[in-house]
């Protein structure tokens, strides 16, 4: 990678701990209604995936979105915006915290239940698939194993990112088994941060790990270090090409920890502080940020002007969302989004 | 042509003009449909045809996202019974995304669910689920009464921008009509007949006891109008009142238990429209099937659903008092 690759990821990476900073600054200022899940210490996964996908490539995320939203392009007005309810919010203010759609950024917006978005990343894959090799490819009599699928290469995936919670959804292993028997472009990304609200996936999950399970739908599986972004880049390079090809489906399972809460009322009372203590000195950006001194991109003191730069950024950002905030839809614009137009058929 | 071959026909004229319409259901290809509505259309189209495992939840959800990139697919659910397991595709998801997006992205699928009583499935395959539906902002519901009505409808549904349930009642699948060059689209109901001295109310096979029920009442100097809803949401508010208020007196039938349904809706649609309340001699008649579980056992079945002399009788002793 070159040198602006990588002070790009450093860059997505400070850009998503700010704002999660911010946002949750505004939320104890009351500036901001209803619930909030922060991703901080998660940034190496959300950045290092963005990162690694390419024009057109589309992610549907979790409902701890803010980092997936901002390092696949959004403005991070847009995002305040939308939580601040307001009318140049990504949804217009009628999504909030957990949905922030943002098609020019080929990001489809987080399912707030947990797990259905993957299969809408699902659909995305059957559409590219579509676009890519023709309808040909899913003909309901011409094949009679997946095996006899033509490995045909296509332009574009789609990412299905979920967390350690959400694997055990029924409709994440359907997507899985759909994907594979039709060798659907897609990339099933587990963030696994350790825990599903207060459930710890030592309880929950019957396997040592997700990516085992890639073996039950015959796809390759991976676990990987999800703190160190160069590791997930380079994972998820390695991922999108074969998914390129046409080889079908990926699971790449990313290990890191959700250093916050749940959501704003959690006091995490199911884990230990010695097991805080023990993933805070494995914070993402300062282990990226040691990196970089170390191989000798950046000076301690560059680090710490970029970080100032991009503190203000992001401050400048919800300061313009906030001066607007006030711009919303009326009662009766809301009632007009409920159902699209059709045009008419000449 | 038959109410099975109508839906065919319009799933292939579909697919012929637009090759973002497939068909995804389970054993719709070459077995040809559970019910024998796709036939060969799988051999016309090899390529817009999709058998699916048995993953209710997860390929509705897949067409959802599909939908949502700009496809049009159309779902074949074996069973209107399976409902429960496609209510948070749809419900949470496809119904949701326009608004939700803030007008991002749109939803054109088409939920084909084959329904109600009459076949002996016993009871977890003869529900009419579409009451559970109707609460749901941002669905659409058709439901037709004759294959022309099947044909026009389900084409304006596959192009429609929004996600559309549209309820096939089993029962209906051999009746034989023409298809009329005339289109009927979405959100309008239809008056089949014309009567000075009651307005009946109805969709789906309980057309079929509308319109008997209508004859017997004849015998009796009773002359009814009938109105086939066709669509369930959003109803065609302004047909169902001015006609009610015609004749100054409605009956409202429909095969599936009334509690919370479509028919229940009607009535509180005429019953909150201060002008057609007022133009109104007695009391809504509504006739619906019996709130329990569907029996098995062929008379018991029947008997679950309303019959033409019991809706004629109740008529005709509100009308003479």
């Amino acid at each position: 990678m070159d040198r602006d690759a990588l002070l790009n990821l450093l860059r997505l990476m400070l850009d998503s701990r700010f704002f999660e900073e911010k946002t949750e600054q505004l939320f104890k200022a009351g500036l901001i209604h209803g619930t909030t899940h922060l991703a901080n210490g998660q940034e190496a996964s959300q950045a290092g995936l963005c990162a690694a996908l390419d024009d057109g490539d589309w992610i549907v995320p979790t409902h701890r979105c803010h980092g997936f939203t901002i390092c696949r392009g959004s403005d991070p007005a847009e995002m305040f915006a939308e939580m601040f309810g307001s009318v140049h919010g990504l949804a217009k203010g009628l999504g909030g915290s957990m949905h922030m759609p943002d098609s020019s950024h080929w990001n489809l917006g987080s399912s707030a239940v947990v797990g259905s978005g993957v299969p809408l990343a699902t659909g995305i894959a059957f559409w590219n698939r579509f676009q890519s090799v023709g309808n040909a490819g899913f003909a309901a009599s011409t094949f009679s194993s997946p095996k006899d699928y033509p490995k045909t290469p296509v332009k574009n995936i789609s990412v299905a990112i979920f967390g350690d919670g959400a694997s055990s959804r029924g409709s994440v292993h359907e997507s899985m088994n759909l994907a594979s028997i039709w060798k659907l472009p897609v990339l099933f990304y587990c963030e696994n941060n350790h825990y599903g609200m207060s459930a710890s996936s030592d309880r929950m999950i019957s396997s040592s790990n997700v990516a085992s399970r890639a073996g039950a739908y015959d796809m390759p599986g991976e676990t990987i270090d999800g703190n160190d972004v160069l590791a997930v880049y380079e994972a998820v390079r390695k991922a999108v090409e074969y998914i390129k090809e046409g080889n079908g489906p990926y699971l790449l399972e990313v290990m890191t920890y959700r250093t916050k809460g749940h959501s704003k009322s959690d006091r995490r009372l199911y884990r230990t502080a010695e097991e805080e203590k023990l993933w805070a000195d494995r914070d993402p950006i300062k282990l990226y940020e040691r990196k970089l001194v170390e191989d000798g991109i950046l000076s301690a003191k560059e680090i710490k002007g970029l970080e100032e730069e991009r503190r203000a950024y992001i401050e400048e950002k919800a300061n313009k969302a906030l001066e607007e905030s006030t711009d919303r839809l009326s009662p009766n614009d809301v009632e007009d989004m409920v159902y699209a137009t059709t045009e008419d058929r000449s | 042509m038959t109410f099975r071959e109508a839906i065919r026909k319009a799933l292939s004229d579909e697919m012929s003009i637009d090759p973002n319409v497939v068909l995804i259901g389970e054993d719709v290809g070459v077995y040809g449909g559970c019910f024998k509505v796709t036939g060969d259309l799988y051999k016309e189209h090899p390529n817009q045809v999709i058998d699916t495992p048995v993953s209710e939840e997860g390929f509705t959800g897949m067409a959802v996202g599909a939908a949502m990139m700009g496809m049009r697919p159309v779902i074949e659910i074996m069973y209107a019974d399976f409902f429960t397991l496609i209510f948070d595709p749809i419900v949470n998801h496809a119904a949701k995304t326009h608004f939700m997006s803030g007008g991002q992205f749109c939803c054109p699928i088409t939920v084909r669910l084959p329904e109600g009583s009459g076949t002996g499935h016993g009871a977890q395959h003869t529900q009419s689920p579409e009451a559970l539906f109707q609460n749901s902002a941002g669905l659409k519901m058709v439901a037709p009464s004759c294959p022309s009505d099947a044909y026009h409808l389900l084409r304006a549904a596959i192009r429609d921008n929004n996600p559309v349930l549209f309820f096939e009642h089993k029962m209906l699948y051999d009746m034989e009509g023409d298809i009329k060059d005339e289109a009927l689209p979405l959100g309008k109901a239809k008056i089949l007949k014309k009567g000075r001295d009651i307005t009946i109310v109805s969709y789906s096979r309980a057309v079929q006891t509308a319109l008997e029920t209508a004859r017997l009442l004849e015998e009796k100097g009773i002359f009814a109008t009938i109105v086939d809803l066709c669509t369930l949401k959003p109803l065609d508010r302004t047909t169902i009142l001015e006609e009610v208020r015609n004749t100054g007196r409605v009956a409202i039938i429909q095969d599936p238990n009334g509690v919370g349904g479509i028919g229940a809706q009607v009535c509180s649609e005429i019953c909150s429209d201060p002008k057609t309340f007022d133009s109104l001699k007695s009391p809504v008649i509504q006739i619906g099937g019996k709130c329990t579980p569907v029996p098995f056992s062929k008379e018991l079945e029947k008997s679950t659903i309303p019959n033409a002399r019991d809706c004629a009788e109740r008529i005709t002793s509100t009308i003479k008092g």
